[in-house]
């Protein structure tokens, strides 16, 4: 940052507020990292405590291996997520091109129905969904969940793409254009690159919600082979026991893939490509 | 031959009709300045001719082809952007050969081109830069390097100075003239600056809302404005309008009147209230005001007058313009 401009009292104020909402932001997740350390006893007695010699113990770890399945979990929930989102931004990247680049009948009305969905939660749908994957055999296939959730990620990604895309110098597609580059040559090596951050935000925005869906997994592919890992920890909340020490380690390790995403999106977040393309 | 011929062209988008039948030709290697003010629709023309508009109706002729239907890439023209345009991601050596890739042209005749039009554009130094890292004067160079590369029929230039200061401008229009005597290639350059249009032009086409007003070379209009509108938008400072009945009583006529034309006579018919003075060194410039209206003149040399004086303008009659209640030119 420029010298000249900062008032170091700013800064420290500035500074002292985002420290504190990082704390406060990152506190349950620490006091489940923790506890997922610790003896079932030990949780209980004092949650706060970090684990020490006579807490300490794995025995959460071990249940959720011996658990078998835990892996699968995992890869499904992995699937499900990465795939959804692989679609949610191609198609609603293609679609947001459509609406900002082409000048065709109905392209407002196509928008408005398309952003008709940012306000309409997808779950109000639920039992004529289920009723469509019965029919068509998708009940208990990872495809049933990937559907859904492109579906439900689509309008709000083609609604914050479409908006960047207009900010897309028209100069600049016209010149591709001149210089004989196709629709998709200027959509894929145009125009993606240069909405990257924006296609980046969509991603986090999506991922997180996928990610932690118990409502679909439950719904729509309960099996024991397409169990998402959110389902598959449920099995250690029982009605009237629960297995604490489980639960918290299933989590810690929840954490750990989507901690990996999001650095993977966030890297893209930063600007800078499209400095000097225009002016 | 003719590189481009424009045969009762209009184009409107919705219920606004930007372009009225437009007819023009251009000659090979001829230099076409399009200019008008703000609005009245340059831009519009040039993207019809290079075919990022369709035409609503009328003929576009690139050579001898009729390319109302063909695509932009193969119409054998190259087009430079106000914005300059470059691709962000690639460097400047990809960003003059993209379009030859696109051709599938060879490897050899790529690198051949790329480094004839850098070495013509002093821009071999820069080759790996990114478009981040170049001024804006080279920016525009890099441009119209990627132009040049494909050694088109006919060039397109919308406004392509309007971004770079006095100075900057000043060179780069004595390379697009240099240019246009190397390539010996046709050209199209959209400018609101008239300056540009006097300078570059072998041919100034003058537009106002959508119309074609007059066609003809810089001097052609400057000395034979065909109306009162073409008279006023060429020369600067502009032309001084004024009622004829200030000189002779009872003339219905606009009077046109060069500032050049006017000098300081004792006996001049014109009896002008000194409102500004511009000293420029070689000319001095007399804002004035005669019975209402104000009358720029210009004149070589310095002069000392103070505002606030009394002076006389006298002219030769030979050198007014004489326009109708329309406007037209009599
Ligand atoms: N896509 C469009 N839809 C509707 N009207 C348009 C569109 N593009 C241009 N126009 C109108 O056409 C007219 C001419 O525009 P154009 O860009 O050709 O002007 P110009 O002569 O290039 O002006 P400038 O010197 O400011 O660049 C303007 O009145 C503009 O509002
Ligand atoms: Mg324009």
């Amino acid at each position: 940052m420029n010298k000249a401009r900062t008032n170091p009292f700013n800064t420290v104020a500035m500074h002292g507020a985002l420290i504190l909402y990082t704390l406060i932001a990152l506190f349950p997740v620490f006091v489940i990292l923790i506890n997922s350390f610790k003896t079932r006893k030990a949780i209980f007695r004092e949650p706060l405590a970090l684990p020490d010699a006579e807490s300490f113990s794995l025995i959460g770890y071990q249940t959720v291996m011996k658990q078998g399945d835990f892996f699968l979990y995992f890869q499904n929930s992995m699937i499900v997520t990465v795939a959804s989102l692989f679609f949610v931004l191609l198609f609603g990247a293609m679609a947001a091109f459509a609406l900002a680049e082409y000048r065709f009948k109905g392209n407002t009305l196509m928008g408005l129905y398309l952003a008709l969905g940012i306000m309409i939660p997808i779950r109000i749908g639920t039992v004529a969904i289920l009723e469509m994957m019965v029919a068509s055999g998708l009940v208990n296939t990872l495809w049933a969940l990937i559907l859904v959730y492109t579906a439900q990620g689509l309008p709000l990604a083609v609604f914050i793409l479409s908006e960047f895309m207009r900010q897309v110098s028209d100069d600049l597609k016209n010149a591709a254009r001149v210089d004989g580059l196709s629709e998709y040559a200027i959509f894929f090596q145009l125009v993606l690159p240069l909405v990257r951050p924006a296609m980046a935000t969509v991603a986090v925005f999506n991922m997180i919600p996928i990610w932690n869906d118990l409502w679909f997994p439950l719904i729509l592919a309960p099996a024991e082979e397409t169990k998402t890992l959110t389902l598959g920890s449920q099995v250690f909340i029982g009605q009237f026991v629960t297995d604490w020490n489980a639960v918290l380690s299933a989590l810690s390790m929840a954490i750990l893939p989507v901690l990996v995403l999001y650095v993977i999106f966030s890297r893209q977040l930063i600007r800078g490509l499209t400095s000097g393309a225009v002016k | 031959m003719t590189a481009l011929t424009l045969t009762n062209v209009n184009k409107s988008f919705g219920d606004v009709h930007v372009l009225k039948d437009i007819n023009i030709e251009v000659e090979d290697g001829e230099f076409v300045v399009f200019v008008g003010p703000s609005g009245c629709g340059k831009s519009t023309l040039l993207r019809v001719i290079a075919g990022l508009e369709d035409a609503t109706s009328g003929e576009v002729r690139i050579g001898d082809n009729l390319v109302n239907a063909t695509p932009p890439s193969k119409r054998g023209i190259a087009m430079v952007f106000q914005s300059y345009a470059l691709y962000p991601h690639l460097n400047v050596r990809k960003n003059m050969s993209l379009a030859l890739k696109q051709e599938r042209k060879s490897k050899a005749v790529i690198e051949q081109r790329v480094a004839k039009a850098s070495k013509m554009l002093d821009l071999e130094a820069y080759l790996d830069r990114y478009p981040s890292e170049l001024s804006g004067g080279q920016r525009q160079r890099v441009a119209i390097g990627r132009a040049i590369v494909r050694e088109p029929k006919l060039f397109l230039f919308d406004e392509p100075l309007s971004n770079l200061d006095a100075a900057l401008r000043m060179n780069t229009r004595l390379e697009i003239a240099k240019l246009h005597d190397a390539l010996a290639a046709s050209m199209i350059y959209v400018t609101h600056d008239q300056t540009e249009a006097m300078t570059l032009a072998d041919k100034i086409v003058v537009l106002r809302d959508g119309r074609v007003e007059q066609i003809g070379s810089p001097m052609e209009l400057y000395n034979n404005p065909v109306n009162q509108f073409v008279a006023g938008f060429l020369g600067s400072p502009a032309m001084n309008f004024m009622p004829a009945g200030f000189v002779s009583e009872g003339d219905p006529r606009t009077l046109g009147l060069r500032p050049e034309d006017l000098q300081l006579r004792t006996d001049g018919e014109l009896t002008a209230a000194v409102l500004h003075v511009e000293h420029l060194g070689g000319d001095t410039n007399v804002i004035a005001q005669v019975k209402g209206t104000q009358i720029t003149a210009r004149l070589f040399g310095q002069h000392s007058i103070d505002q606030g004086q009394t002076v006389n303008f006298g002219y030769s009659p030979e050198r007014a313009y004489y326009f109708n209640a329309d406007g037209l030119r009599m």
